[in-house]
């Protein structure tokens, strides 16, 4: 073998592990999603939005507690992740700029974004459900609510560094304060991606299990009671799929393919909206 | 007027942030200190966890976390990189939007569903390729692994993608092949930024509580082989936490947690200041 072939066969070479590679992680990949969708597909029918949970073994069970405790969850997370998220991210974007104290905020704030997640949820267990003295659904929106903060923050202040400071020096002209050019120029400049940055912040948070195993804890009745224990889709999932019981396991697939659709959904409506603004421009 | 309201608003919001982070390191040290007091060193270098003599040792734990952890990277960077290289440098241009897309996106499915398809369908195939339980640590490196995957491979991507085409460009114009190419520009260019991105998948890879829960069977023992039962800090805090009846084993398991905190911190640290630091400079 000449030098030349043998470059040439160690690229070959490389090239097919490369791409092999790439088929072996599809092939996982796929093979979950499969899984994913048949299990929840068979399982998935109209009683499951209209009962709530039962004891294994009784017919008329579904999910409709958890799928409203994850709503009022979620909801209540982005009530408290978003304002702050985005007041955040315009101090570092408009006030802070540069600074070294921004750049240490935006640091920390990073940080915090791949911080275990189970670790906030004992945060919360120490500084809610003690002195509560009982799980609730405030203790679960809040540690979602804290894991959603430095998400909404980061895109925020990504997304408002990319209006023009000709924009706002043209509002500053017109004699506009601050406040007012941050809040009708600035903002309405950046508001596809902002909109995006929340999507996908709701849609992190949605996924998240480990936080709420002992803030909202889990209940297998419906309630609206912000004060008790809250069902999720997550915990209710975990738990019953490690139930031994057949048709909870069943539920616990139904639960996954709905949440997965859900969370599936608003990433790729953050992308489409970015998408469109692009092509709009 | 407004604007000075506004102004600190936004100012006041900035620092929680801040706040938030410096109150968890404050309550878990405080939660912490009883066990911290009552064993001192021994509580991560013992490896003995019996709560029913209120005896705490986390070493199995975070032998269990490290040593799942590190296989998971070992299995996940070389596909993580092929992966990358593929997206980066083989694929026509219609698989690479179809792939690259498909691949966020499967970072985005929760975790617990990784963790779900591992019992279920995992978990049995690996019990008849290597008997015993099928539970244990090899079950859930497997499982972490293919759970960040897509999003170390989407990170990478972006890391290779940063090199100027000039530079490849000119590789090929030598006379390069597409190897040489990458393994003596794209690779060198792309250095600090794909180790960087590795790491950051460590530090998500380590915090991880659900794909794991299901697969590494909750066992306090340092594991023997790769194949037996064992646990991890994030697995042994979702199953124990809620049954802690001591206020000790209440603080051992706040121990465990701060114990995480800082290991996550440190990687993410090293990650962000010395590696990706490095190639946004570059």
């Amino acid at each position: 073998m000449t030098a030349v072939q043998k470059r040439i066969f160690i690229n070959k070479l490389a090239l097919i592990f490369s791409t092999l590679s790439a088929l072996i992680a599809l092939a996982f990949l796929f093979w979950i999603l499969g899984v994913l969708v048949m299990k929840g597909l068979s399982a998935l029918n109209w009683n499951i939005f209209i009962y709530e949970g039962a004891p294994p073994g009784y017919e008329d069970s579904g999910l409709k507690h958890a799928l409203v405790g994850q709503l009022i969850l979620v909801g209540m997370a982005t009530g408290v992740g978003v304002p702050f998220g985005i007041l955040a991210g315009t101090y570092l974007s408009e006030y802070g700029k540069n600074s070294k104290l921004a750049n240490t905020i935006r640091d920390i704030s990073d940080i915090m974004m791949s911080a275990p997640s189970i670790v906030i949820g004992a945060f919360v267990y120490a500084i809610v459900v003690l002195p509560m003295g009982h799980f609730s659904a405030w203790a679960g929106a809040i540690a979602l609510g804290i894991i959603m903060i430095p998400i909404i923050l980061r895109t925020t202040d990504d997304m408002l560094q990319l209006v023009p400071g000709t924009l706002r020096e043209a509002a500053f002209a017109l004699g506009a304060p601050k406040y007012k050019v941050i809040l009708s120029v600035v903002y309405r400049g950046a508001k596809a991606g902002i909109l995006t940055g929340v999507l996908l912040g709701v849609a992190r948070v949605a996924g998240e299990t480990a936080p709420l195993l002992f803030t909202s804890f889990n209940d297998n009745f419906f309630t609206t009671d912000l004060n008790q224990a809250m069902p999720s889709l997550t915990v209710t999932m975990f738990n019953y799929a490690t139930s031994p019981y057949e048709d909870w396991q069943q539920l616990g697939w139904a639960a996954a393919f709905i949440l997965s659709m859900f969370i599936l959904g608003l990433n790729i409506a953050g992308r489409l909206i970015l998408l469109t603004r692009k092509k709009g421009k | 007027m407004i604007d000075k309201i506004f102004q600190n608003l936004t100012r006041i919001s900035a620092f929680l942030i801040l706040l938030i982070v410096a109150w968890i390191f404050v309550v878990l040290f405080n939660q912490s200190m009883e066990a911290m007091q009552t064993f001192g060193l021994d509580f991560i270098t013992k490896d003995e966890w019996a709560p029913n003599v209120d005896k705490f040792g986390a070493y199995a734990a975070i032998f269990g976390s490290v040593a799942s952890t590190f296989l998971a990277m070992i299995l996940a960077i070389p596909v993580a990189i092929g992966v990358a290289i593929f997206l980066s440098e083989i694929a026509h241009d219609k698989i690479k939007g179809f792939f690259g897309v498909s691949v966020e996106l499967l970072a985005a499915i929760p975790s617990v569903i990784y963790g779900m398809w591992g019992l279920f369908y995992f978990v049995p195939i690996l019990r008849d390729f290597t008997g015993g339980m099928g539970i244990g640590l090899l079950a859930a490196g497997i499982v972490l692994a293919i759970m960040i995957l897509p999003f170390m491979a989407a990170v990478t991507r972006d890391a290779m993608n940063t090199t100027p085409d000039i530079l490849k460009e000119s590789a090929y114009a030598l006379g390069g092949t597409q190897w040489d190419v990458i393994k003596d520009v794209i690779i060198p260019y792309a250095k600090a930024g794909i180790i960087g991105s590795l790491i950051l998948a460590l530090g998500r890879a380590i915090g991880e509580t659900m794909a794991v829960t299901f697969v590494m069977g909750n066992v306090h023992k340092v594991p023997t082989s790769i194949l037996s039962p064992t646990t991890s800090i994030p697995v042994t805090l979702a199953n124990e936490f809620t049954e802690a009846d001591t206020s000790l084993y209440f603080s051992s398991l706040f121990g465990l947690a701060l114990t995480l905190l800082i290991m996550s911190f440190v990687v993410i640290a090293i990650a962000k200041f010395y590696f990706l630091r490095k190639a946004r400079r570059a």
